[in-house]
């Protein structure tokens, strides 16, 4: 087993964090600029730059609010409910999760429900001094002890390493680019029909059109580079909260058994948005490209293939027994 | 002159630098050694708990299971003396017992589908199992800890600190059941016979 280093691991996702914010807000920047020159451009500019304005404001508010309330917004749109100790198998989640808090030194994360018959789950939170994690009902019916002690030390490992900070920061800014761009191309389809009345004014030169050409350009992407980032950075985390979530429960094919039947149950997680995606244990979104292998599966890929996935599990089993 | 001046100077500069470091390595000792003693904690909690949730257990059961009043009795016996037990060594040879006492009782309502449906018992069971996996992972945790505050005792130069004010390495928690400890046999002849 190659060791890991949950504290480097720790240290790498927070820096993370910042570059990432960092990224979005100069990404964010750059098609407000693009919009302000654009306006001044078509002579319908009001003097101060409000389309860069507007969009540093919305980046920066989304990026705040992510940290301060982006976990329940994200545990409100799946509908998830806090945990009724009353039902024996939430019983067991509880003790489950209480088990795992123990075995990584935590305090025990918010425990949630989401009433949807498809096996899955997810954690939230900004780290470990808050974090929320959440499973299905469709998990608590199909998974036996020992596979749910598998999946919840894989949130949990997500939760320790600060992954949730940056997947729930990821999952705001994703938003706002997404908001912003469309807002942009209406704003230039509409625009664009105003543009034969407008004068050329001094500064069209050739380094203008570059630069303007690349604005549409980045502004027709910047829904695609927003996912993509937001997927890149989800897919490598995967196999390092397996690992960890095994060297917790030191049960490496446990976690394995309920990969294998989270797999099975190939329907899609209805009440788990596309927004949320890239949180969960397993895509909920119940695609073939997580499935394959090769360049361009792994570009637009949330979740690494499942099959890899249980096959270093069980590798990591293999290894412990032949110790 | 302005030599000896400038000598003096960069000896001071390495003494602060070196009594920094010790404050350093110093107080990431006694950090340590704090979580050892708050991990070592948490495993009497769980422990504290075990012994709550037993008497209850029995209670419920024993109508049941009366043709395994030995079991019943075992357990009872051995989480009493686990709850008498002083010293380290000591608990920790008892709680096995207990642990190996309450699998066997385990194992056995495992014959009694009544006992399985009532959900008095089940709830118990379920609270015995998740306690049992508390202990296992509070000493997990604990040994995790324990080899860490062990290692940076041990480590040069760090070993120097912990010498001078007299830090003592911690013991682990080791499997004790015989069938787990047993090596398999094997002879590579290198030995003399």
């Amino acid at each position: 087993m190659t060791p890991l280093n949950l504290y480097d691991q720790q240290r790498r996702n927070l820096r993370r964090t910042t570059m990432l914010l960092v990224g979005f807000i100069g990404f964010l920047a750059f098609l407000g600029i693009g919009a302000d020159v654009f306006l001044y451009w078509s002579g319908a500019s009001p003097g101060i730059p409000v389309a860069t304005i507007g969009a540093l404001c919305l980046g920066g508010f989304s990026a705040w609010w992510s940290l301060k309330g982006g976990d329940k917004a994200i545990l409100e749109s799946t509908h998830a409910t806090p945990i009724d100790l009353s039902d024996p198998k939430q019983r067991a989640l509880d003790n489950v999760v209480e088990e795992m808090a123990i075995a990584s030194g935590m305090p025990k994360p918010a425990i949630y429900v989401v009433p949807d018959p498809d096996p899955n789950a997810f954690a939230t939170g900004t780290g470990p001094e808050r974090s929320s994690l959440a499973v299905t009902r469709g998990l608590l019916d199909s998974l036996n002890r020992e596979e749910l002690q598998g999946v919840v030390s894989h949130e949990m490992s997500h939760v320790k390493n600060y992954d949730v900070r940056v997947m729930t920061v990821v999952a705001a800014l994703v938003g706002s680019v997404l908001l912003i761009s469309d807002w942009g191309r209406r704003g230039l389809w509409w625009g664009g029909g105003r543009r034969d009345d407008r004068e050329n004014r001094g500064g069209s030169g050739p380094m203008m059109l570059i630069l303007f050409v690349l604005w549409v350009i980045s502004l027709i992407l910047a829904p695609l580079i927003a996912q993509l980032v937001a997927m890149a950075v989800s897919r490598e985390r995967e196999y390092l909260a397996d690992a960890s979530g095994a060297e917790l429960t030191r049960n490496p094919l446990a976690l394995a058994s309920a990969l294998e039947k989270i797999d099975a149950a190939a329907a899609p997680t209805a009440s788990i948005k596309q927004g949320v995606a890239h949180l969960c244990i397993e895509d909920p979104r119940g695609r073939s490209v997580n499935q394959s292998e090769g360049a361009f599966a792994n570009l637009f890929a949330t979740h690494p293939p499942i099959a890899k996935r249980i096959a270093l599990l069980k590798e990591m089993a293999y290894q412990t027994l032949s110790k | 002159m302005a030599a000896f001046g400038g000598c003096l100077l960069v000896l001071i500069g390495v003494a602060v630098v070196v009594a920094l470091w010790a404050v350093f390595r110093y107080n990431n000792l006694v950090s340590l050694k704090n979580q050892v003693a708050n991990a070592w904690k948490q495993i009497d909690v769980q422990l504290k708990r075990r012994h709550d949730l037993i008497p209850n257990l029995i209670a419920s059961v024993k109508g049941e299971m009366q043709f395994e009043q030995d079991t019943l009795e075992k357990v009872i016996q051995a989480r009493n003396s686990a709850v008498a037990a002083r010293g380290v060594a000591d608990s920790a040879e008892k709680e096995n017992q207990l642990t190996q006492t309450l699998s066997r009782l385990f194992a056995l309502a495992e014959n009694y589908p009544t006992l399985k449906a009532n959900e008095n018992v089940r709830g118990l069971m379920e609270e015995l199992t998740s306690t049992e996996n508390k202990i296992g992972f509070a000493r997990q945790f604990y040994n995790d800890l324990a080899t860490r505050f062990n290692t940076a005792q041990q480590i040069f130069p760090d070993n120097l600190i912990a010498q001078a004010f007299k830090f003592q390495t911690v013991e682990l928690f080791e499997i004790t059941a015989p069938a787990e400890r047993e090596v398999p046999a094997v002879d590579l002849n290198i030995r003399p016979k």
